[in-house]
Order: structure tokens, then sequence, then C-alpha cells
């Protein structure tokens, strides 16, 4: 009886609505910025040109690596397809006075957020990171991928140099 | 068994309803602004082989599995979601409690510019947590999520206000205490944006009250069912300088974590909690400096004055020591303790430029971090008969030491190709009380000399192979610690998609020869976009795995375990 129910909500909600890899806005969440603002996630826009939108953590080895290996080309790409990297940190308490002093000491140029009970993370369906998510000129949430291996930015940039021109992305 | 499945129908008669109601109002108008589903899923599964050499528990189910999926509905302004937890059984290092599956999470909140209302299962933090945090960290099967109401307003401009009220998770159940909680932050640059526009500090004020009331029960004493914690917290930012201090006071609350038996005779302690934490940095490009410091006096607060472990946690007190991600460097963790710590960490990290003596072609990173914790000391007070304070505490006036971290960690890029990672970690801690709780146990101090090479040699644009080498050297006389080790791991990513690593960590310094083992494990994985597959089969050894200050440890196993995960 349960399953049948269970089954039943899905297919009239899938039914009527459409799936996220069809592109959905950015969920309503309330982020810190470092200088303490709060800023709602809603509104993030880059005037109609892709964002890239990176889960990471300071204790995340793999995610420092990511950032890092995209912080070497980013002054490139934004030239050249301008686009905007926006890294949400999930640190909690315990860690999140090194978000500041991590982003400093390696010199990145991205916008960076503080997501510190996780609000974002839970919206946008993270489990574990870095996880990153590509957004299209119109705000809609287009691509995602989970864990980092060498090499990994340069399938991000051209996905991110298809949607500079317009084109769909395959999944 | 009726009231379970009745409440689930609920909430899935609840979630259809709402989402039928928010069709009709949409089909009024535009069907541009369509609603949206995501989701989110996870299975781990293990197949345990006996092996008692290693010391692996008997698994009698001998396949053991988590799993958990949740789906969300976004649209415009209202949002809801659910979670579907099922364990048959728990895997091995998890509260057996865990038993079972159902809908363990549920949720419908409206958000609009001045009011956000959530109503089920709520996620919240009041300042850095000291006071009131719920969270989620499936990893350590962590949920204390309040399960009630929530309203969050901005009244006015900088102005947050917080008010909520609930139960608590507790496994398939809520806890027995009602928790409510109010919290006000105020960003002051934000409120008088008109006089502090050129003002370039910005100061953000906020003060909490959180309380929980519990029923007393007791037949011998008397114990006080409302109990209450008030703070406040202040953070000042000015450019590169960053200030947060934040203090919790909490009412008496006699309770399982703090009582002591003395003589066949439990003595309840009526003593005032008190928490403090502070942490001042200063960052600039290429330099940055930061301190943390903390001091926790009697601050388990529980939704059930009985309950233990990990359950019905009302509020998050972090440890502020390095989380480590390196095997040998996470040997042996710190995990902060609610009766009373004191502590703190200091770091400096800086990069050494392209082209300096020391930075080379592309720059060279160095992090120095120092942390250390210790007992409060406890000056007794014979008022056991009275007030029953039992002891009191001072500033000032430190007890045992528990752990200590000093570390230097280096990273360098040496071409195009290669790049790598090195750390010198010199730990000490006291297992009897850190890992234990036994304050007089047999267990004596670990002292431990660690070092860590990590070298990645990137041969192609998107394949690599990432050389790992650990060591742990300790003292080995002591037969109840096991010694020194070492580690060697290799990793291949032949392209972005596939994994394949291999890892021994060796026991050789066990004192007892026969115990000086190989824990040999091997693991493959594939990803495409956002699902994740791995299979990974060989030996671990006993661990303790922790992520923020929690900890749960894991027996050694051997077998076979598979994960596979997937979000829409």
């Amino acid at each position: 009886m349960k399953k049948i129910l269970f089954s039943f909500i899905l297919f009239s909600i899938f039914s009527f609505t459409t799936f996220s890899g069809d592109g959905d806005k950015i969920p309503a969440v309330i982020l810190k910025k470092l200088d303490g603002s709060r800023v709602n996630s809603s509104t993030f826009t880059n005037n109609g040109k892709p964002m890239i939108i990176s889960f990471w953590a300071t204790w995340c080895k793999p995610c420092k690596k990511e950032l890092d290996a995209i912080q070497e080309s980013y002054s490139e790409w934004t030239k050249e397809t301008g686009v905007k990297l926006i890294a949400v940190s999930i640190d909690d308490a315990r860690s999140a006075g090194k978000v500041v002093t991590d982003v400093k000491s390696k010199g990145w140029d991205f916008e960076i957020y503080i997501d510190e009970n996780s609000d974002f993370k839970r919206a946008m369906n993270v489990n574990n990171v870095p996880h990153t998510f590509l957004v299209d000129g119109k705000g809609k949430i287009v691509w995602s991928h989970n864990s980092y291996t060498e090499g990994d930015e340069e399938e991000l940039y051209n996905n991110v140099k298809k949607l500079a021109k317009g084109e769909a992305l395959s999944h | 068994m009726l009231k379970k499945h009745n409440k689930s129908s609920l909430c899935a008669t609840f979630l259809m309803l709402l989402c039928f109601v928010s069709q009709v109002v949409e089909a009024q108008t535009s069907s541009d602004d369509a609603g949206s589903v995501h989701g989110y899923f996870q299975i781990d599964a293990q197949y345990y082989r006996p092996d008692t050499i290693i010391g692996a528990p008997p698994v009698p189910e001998k396949m053991l599995s988590n799993a958990f999926g949740n789906i969300n509905y976004n649209k415009g302004k209202f949002s809801a979601g659910l979670r579907y937890e099922a364990y048959n059984n728990v895997m091995q290092g998890f509260d057996t409690r865990y038993k079972g599956q159902g809908i363990t999470n549920r949720f419908a909140r409206y958000q609009d510019k001045l009011v956000d209302i959530t109503i089920g299962n709520i996620y919240e933090q009041f300042g850095s947590g000291l006071m009131f945090r719920t969270y989620y960290e499936p990893g350590l099967l962590y949920d204390n999520s309040l399960d009630g109401i929530s309203v969050i307003s901005n009244p006015a401009k900088g102005l947050t206000i917080k008010g909520l009220v609930g139960k608590q998770r507790n496994f398939f159940a809520l806890g027995p205490g009602i928790v409510r909680g109010f919290d006000g932050e105020l960003n002051i640059n934000e409120a008088l944006d008109s006089i502090t526009s050129k003002i370039k500090t910005k100061v953000i004020l906020g003060g909490s009250f959180v309380s929980k009331y519990q029923a007393d029960a007791n037949p011998d004493f008397k114990l006080p069912e409302n109990v209450g914690c008030y703070g406040g917290r202040v953070n000042i930012i000015r450019g590169g300088f960053n200030f947060f201090g934040e203090y919790a006071l909490k009412e008496n609350d006699p309770s399982l974590a703090n009582n002591s038996t003395v003589g066949g005779n439990t003595y309840y302690s009526y003593k005032n909690g008190e928490a403090i934490f502070v942490s001042a940095s200063y960052a600039t490009n290429g330099l940055s400096f930061l301190l943390q410091a903390k001091r926790i006096d009697n601050m388990s607060f529980r939704s059930d004055r009985d309950a233990a472990l990990q359950s019905l946690l009302i509020n998050f007190l972090p440890a502020t020591t390095k989380q480590h991600t390196y095997l040998m460097p996470a040997y042996s963790p710190y995990a902060t303790q609610p009766n009373g710590e004191v502590g703190g960490m200091a770091e400096i990290q800086y990069r050494f430029q392209k082209g300096s003596p020391l930075g080379g072609k592309y720059g060279m990173d160095i992090t120095l971090n120092a942390s250390q914790a210790s007992l409060l000391k406890q000056i007794n007070v014979n008022d056991s008969t009275t007030t029953s304070q039992l002891y009191r505490t001072e500033y000032g006036q430190i007890g045992n030491a528990l752990y200590h971290d000093f570390f230097i960690e280096v990273q360098k890029k040496f071409s195009k190709k290669v790049k790598g990672t090195f750390m010198y970690s010199n730990q000490f801690n006291n297992v009897n009380i850190v890992q234990h709780n036994t304050p007089n146990g047999p267990y004596k101090n670990v002292l431990a000399h660690i070092e860590v090479v990590d070298l990645t040699f990137k041969y192609k644009s998107n394949s690599a192979i990432r050389i790992e080498l650990q060591g742990m050297q300790r003292d080995n006389k002591d037969t109840l610690n096991l010694g020194s080790w070492a580690v060697g791991l290799i990793e291949w990513t032949p392209n972005t998609h596939i994994f394949v690593a291999a890892v021994d960590q060796y026991n050789y310094g066990n004192p007892v020869a026969a115990l000086r083992l190989h824990y040999f494990y091997l693991s493959a994985g594939y990803n495409k976009g956002p699902h994740r597959i791995s299979l990974s089969y060989g030996k671990q050894r006993a661990g303790i795995f922790c992520v923020g200050g929690v900890c749960r440890t894991v027996p050694a196993s051997n077998g076979v375990a598979l994960s596979i995960t997937s979000s829409f």
C-alpha cells in the first residue's frame, strides 16, 4: 500500500513538472559573503553569460585542487567566455574561519560564499564535495559533476564554451 | 505498526495534495515557471568476511546496507521534500538503533521577502551553533533535525529574526523533550546604511535564547523541567581582518552526560554550563593568520537528559583542531569533550610567489599549524547534600592535557606534470579520555611522529598517477597500542571517468609479531556527471571517522563494499 502510494506521488509530480535536467532556476537560500553580509542565492546572475557554481570545503583536498586548477586559467576563461565562478564553502563553525584564510593565501579570484548549515548544499542535492554545476545564460542549471580528477577542468571549460555560444549540453 | 503506516500515508497524501494545489494555481498563471524536481540517492552495501586476526567482529547477516534518497520539489516561493532511509541492517560502525526503514524527513516551506516558514523537519543554526544547531551528516548518520515549525523574518533592513519549536529526531522516532529557540541578528552596516556607507568596519551582532522542556519522572531528585541557554555573538570585519566571538550560558541541566557515580550513589550535577568560542584572522594576498580558541564547561545540551553518544544533541561544540584527511594524520583524531575542555589553534599560511628562490617556476605554499586541547581543572566543592554542584571551575585553571597537533605542510608544483604535498605532524593524544572515555583506564598517552609524501604525475592532459607514502612512528612497548605503521597508496585515473586505487597499511611496529599485518585494499570506480559507482575489496583496519569533531568508530572488516550515488 505504502509502495503504491509512493509511486503514485512520483508519477503525479513527474507528469506535471519538468525534470531538473531540462534546466531549473537556482533555489533561494541565504548565503554569507566573506564580509559578513547576507545574499540570496536566487539573485546569482552573470548578465546572460554562463556561471559555474562549485561546492567546496577547506578540509576537502580534491575541491581545493579543482579550484587551484581553474584559478590557473581563470583570467583566460573570463576573457574568452565571460564566465564567472561562484565557490560555495560548506564549512561549519569548526572550519569556517579558515575559508577567508585559504582563499586569500591561494589568491583565488572567485566569488566566495559560505553555506554555514549546508542549506544550499541540501537545496541543490549535493551529498559529497566537490560538486560543480553549470548555469546557462538564462539562469538555468544545465549540468553537474561530482568528484575531481586531473583534467576535469578541461571538460568543464569545453562545456562553458558551448554554453557561451548558446549550444545545448549533452549530460 | 499501524501508527507508522498511517503516518507515512499521511505524509504522502499531504505532499500529493500540496503538489496538486500548486499545479491548480500554476494553471491559472503563465506556464513558463513550471515546478521542478531534484533528488539524490545513495546506496552503500558491504559483504563481510569473517577475519579474527584483524579483530573483525562476526556479522551474522553477512551483508549489511545503508541507503537513502531525497526528493525535493521547488516551485517559485514554495518547496517541499522528503527523505527515505533504509537500513537492512545498518553497516558496522553505526548505531544499531538505525534499524528498518521509513520516511525520516519531510518538510514544506514558503519563502518570500518578509517571511520564510517551514513545517516538518528543520535544519537551522544560531551563530556558530554553541546553543542550537540541527544538521544532517550522512557519513556519520548524524541527524538531529527538529520536527516542528520555524519562522524566519526580515522585518527591517539588516535584521533577521528566527523562532522555532519542536521535538528532535531520534532514529525513527522523536525525542521526549520540546525544544524552542529564538535568535536575532543585526547587521549594523546594512541597517544604518545611510550613515555607515563610508565606514569600512562592519559589525554584526546576534543573540539567542534556547530552552528545552522535559517532564521530571525521577523519584529521588527534583530535576529542572525547563532548561534555558542564553548567549550572544559579535562579528567585526575590516579589510583583511575578521573577528568572531560567541558566548553561551546554560542553566543547571543535570543529565546522564554530567552526573557522577561515587560509591554506588548517583549524584546529579546542578552546575551551570558556559561556552566561549573566539576566532580571529588576518588574510591578505599570499599570507594569512588564523587564531581560534574555545573554553567549554558542562555544555552537553540534549532534549533528553538520559540520552547518550550522539543522540538528541541540541547544540554543536566545534573541535578547534585540524581535520586531517590523510590516513596516518587522521589515525587518532580529537573529539570535543562537552563536559569541559579548553583549547585553541593557530595557523599561518604563506605562498612563496612564482620566480622567488623557494617559489620556483610555479610558486610554493606552506602551512604551519599548532593546536592543543586540555581538560578544565575541577575544583572539588563538598556540597553533594546541599546544592549538588560537586565541583567548580575557574578561568585559567587547566587540567590534564588531552591533545596536541603541530604540523607543517608544503605544497609545490615542480613542473607541468609533477606536483607534490609534503607534511610532518607531531601529535599527542590522551586516548583514555578522548577515545575511550575512561579517565582511569589502561591506555597510555600516545605520542606520534607522522610523515606524508603525496605526489601526482599528470602524464597526459586527463590522465594521472598519484602516489602516497605515509609513516607513523609510535612507541610499541605498550601492548594496547598497535605501534608504528607505514602506508603506501597508488591511484590511477586514466581519464576523468575512471579511477583505480590500491592501498596497503602495514602495522610493522606491532609489539606482537604475529599481528604485524598488511591491510591491503583495492578499489575502482566510474563516474559520469552526477552519477558515481565504486567497488572496493580488502581489509580495513579499525579506525575513527570524523566530520566536524563528531566521530564514529569503525571496526576492522574484510570484504567487498559497493557504493552508488546519483543525483538528478
